[in-house]
């Protein structure tokens, strides 16, 4: 599988990422490459195998239902951008 | 224009429901509602960097008491994945859900609509993490985040298209609503946002196989809502096609104030949420051991204890549904029976009629009755053993229902002990007949309905203490 500019344009988007128009080239050859990758491992004959979800062989532990954490609002909002109310303000998201 | 066409509507539901932990999904930090901005929120639930999500044992015990009630299959292995979408009340970019491994699959529910029970399919249910909140008033041009939500343990429950009319929706959704609070898993809120619901609706030709394209009404959180907007919304997609349009796939928001649908505005990219495994969470692997533990703690549920009630107390079908809707409700009738040692049905006639009458007026839950299931019991005794008619019983119970005492002390204090001594009804009798002479020749030359006349009097004199059948014996025998 080959992407193209517009690929890679549209998954730098929905990652919000910026990149540079002189670079999609590079990018495009790259992630093309990685899919090539993955269609040579996809030909391996893998019946009765598995699919893993996760590197490591182990189940997730589990964590008891307790209260932990204390209030460290004034702390979290010392480094926020912007707070009032005891919100943090952001642009604004609706019309 | 003409209608020949019948149509047919196709409804799936997602239902969330908010699990009643003490402590989020992935973290730590408290779950209660309520609680000043932001002060709920954790390194964790804030995203920051460096920070690793921990699942809590008790979200993951609660799925599974929903999937085992549901008879669904319990997945001995399900994964986390992360859905990826940026908006500002989802710091991480992503909420960790869960997508091609759910905890619960292939499980059903039925539902009883006029008279008939359907069974549900209930496709999945999985584990995910609630949103923050976003508040975008008065903020000078900015919104506000409060992230106390975030991380809060959900269950998406996902029906199959199942449900053909607006009301079959409403009647799955209570049935989910009872269930999930008869397991104790959810506080079904629905003010609160514990229990909310998105509804996938559709229309087809009557009798065509293949579903027509779907919209999906976002957000609904009342039983009330969810009806108004399926019909809304029915009534806009066939109105569409019969005038040569297309519905187009899409989310809806239902505004009810002005009792309608409308499109949400859709981004361009908006559904690509681009799922994979989260490398953060391991796999969950749920033992045979795990799964019998929590099948033993599972309570009675509903549709059982109505079939129960029905046949054990002989109890209609109304009364056996209003009973035991509720856990809390059916556990009061049941002490009542107990305590009470009378006929199921009175119990049930006064439980369903004057006490949940009095709790709806004044707004309570039956957990909260100033009148509490001893002294209810007290009250049918004195019914059952005739010291009080059922007319005078209603006046003890409002007496009940505003003071701490007994039945037995407010009878006593307010004399209201039915008179059953026949000589002092004979006495008050035979004054009522020699006051009113001409009422008793009206009753002779063959005006029955007079004869209500003398019972009401005799009755207002006795204070409506005497025994009715009692009086109307006597009376009879003695205008003859």
């Amino acid at each position: 599988m080959t992407l193209t500019a517009d690929d890679v344009k549209k998954i730098a988007y929905l990652a919000r990422l910026g990149i540079d128009q002189q670079d999609v080239e590079s990018y495009t050859k790259d992630l093309s490459g990685m899919l090539e990758l993955m269609t040579q491992m996809s030909e391996t004959n893998t019946d009765g195998v598995l699919p893993m979800a996760h590197p490591m062989d182990q189940s997730q532990r589990l964590r008891v239902d307790e209260v932990t954490e204390q209030d460290n609002r004034n702390n979290f909002q010392a480094i926020a951008p912007q707070v009032e109310e005891g919100l943090y303000l952001v642009p604004k998201v609706i019309e | 224009m003409e209608t020949s066409q019948e149509w047919e509507t196709v409804i799936g539901l997602e239902i969330h429901t908010q699990l009643a932990t003490k402590s989020k999904i992935f973290s730590g930090a408290a779950t209660a509602y309520g609680a000043e901005p932001n002060t709920q929120a954790c390194a964790v639930d804030l995203g920051l960097p460096g920070v690793l999500p921990v699942l809590n044992e008790q979200a993951v015990t609660m799925a599974v008491k929903f999937g085992l009630a549901i008879e669904a299959e319990i997945a001995p292995y399900s994964v986390f994945a992360r859905k990826n979408y940026f908006y500002p009340d989802l710091p991480k970019g992503y909420q960790i859900s869960q997508f091609e491994l759910p905890i619960v699959g292939n499980g059903h529910l039925d539902i009883d609509v006029d008279g008939t029970t359907k069974r549900i399919g209930i496709t999945r249910a999985h584990l995910e993490e609630d949103a923050g909140k976003s508040l975008h008033e008065n903020f000078h041009g900015m919104s506000g985040i409060d992230l106390n939500r975030a991380g809060t343990p959900l269950l998406e429950i996902v029906s199959e298209p199942e449900m053909r009319s607006a009301k079959e929706a409403v009647a799955y959704m209570r049935k989910i609503h009872e269930l999930v609070r008869y397991l104790g898993i959810c506080d079904g809120n629905m003010q609160e946002g514990s229990f909310r619901c998105d509804a996938n609706v559709s229309v087809r030709p009557l009798g065509q196989q293949q579903f027509g394209t779907r919209a999906e009404i976002k957000n609904i959180n009342s039983f009330k809502f969810v009806e108004k907007a399926i019909n809304h919304e029915v009534e806009r997609q066939i109105e569409l096609i019969e005038n040569g349009g297309k519905v187009v796939q899409e989310t809806r928001l239902y505004d009810s104030v002005k009792d309608e649908t409308r499109s949400m505005r859709s981004k361009e990219e908006a559904n690509d949420y681009r799922y994979f495994p989260d490398p953060d969470l391991l796999p969950v692997f749920i033992s045979e051991e795990f799964k019998s533990q929590i099948k033993a703690q599972l309570p009675e549920l509903p549709n059982a204890r109505k079939q129960r009630f029905r046949e054990q107390y002989q109890l209609d079908d109304e009364n056996a549904g209003i009973l035991t809707a509720s856990r809390q409700l059916a556990d009061y009738f049941e002490f009542v029976v107990n305590e009470s040692a009378c006929e199921a049905k009175l119990c049930a006639n006064w439980i369903t009629g004057d006490l949940v009458a009095a709790l709806n007026k004044a707004d309570l839950d039956i957990t909260e009755s100033p009148v509490n299931t001893q002294r209810l019991a007290g009250l049918l005794l004195r019914i059952n053993d005739n010291t009080i008619s059922g007319k005078i019983a209603k006046q003890v119970f409002e007496l009940m229902w505003q003071s701490s005492s007994t039945a037995d002390e407010i009878i006593a204090e307010k004399g209201l002990k039915q008179i059953t001594d026949s000589g002092a009804i004979e006495t008050i009798i035979d004054k009522i007949i020699a006051d009113n002479p001409d009422q008793v020749e009206q009753y002779l030359s063959g005006k029955d309905k007079v004869f209500a006349f003398f019972v009401g009097q005799v009755m207002k004199e006795m204070q409506g203490k005497a025994n009715p059948a009692e009086v109307n014996k006597m009376l009879k025998a003695k205008l003859k």
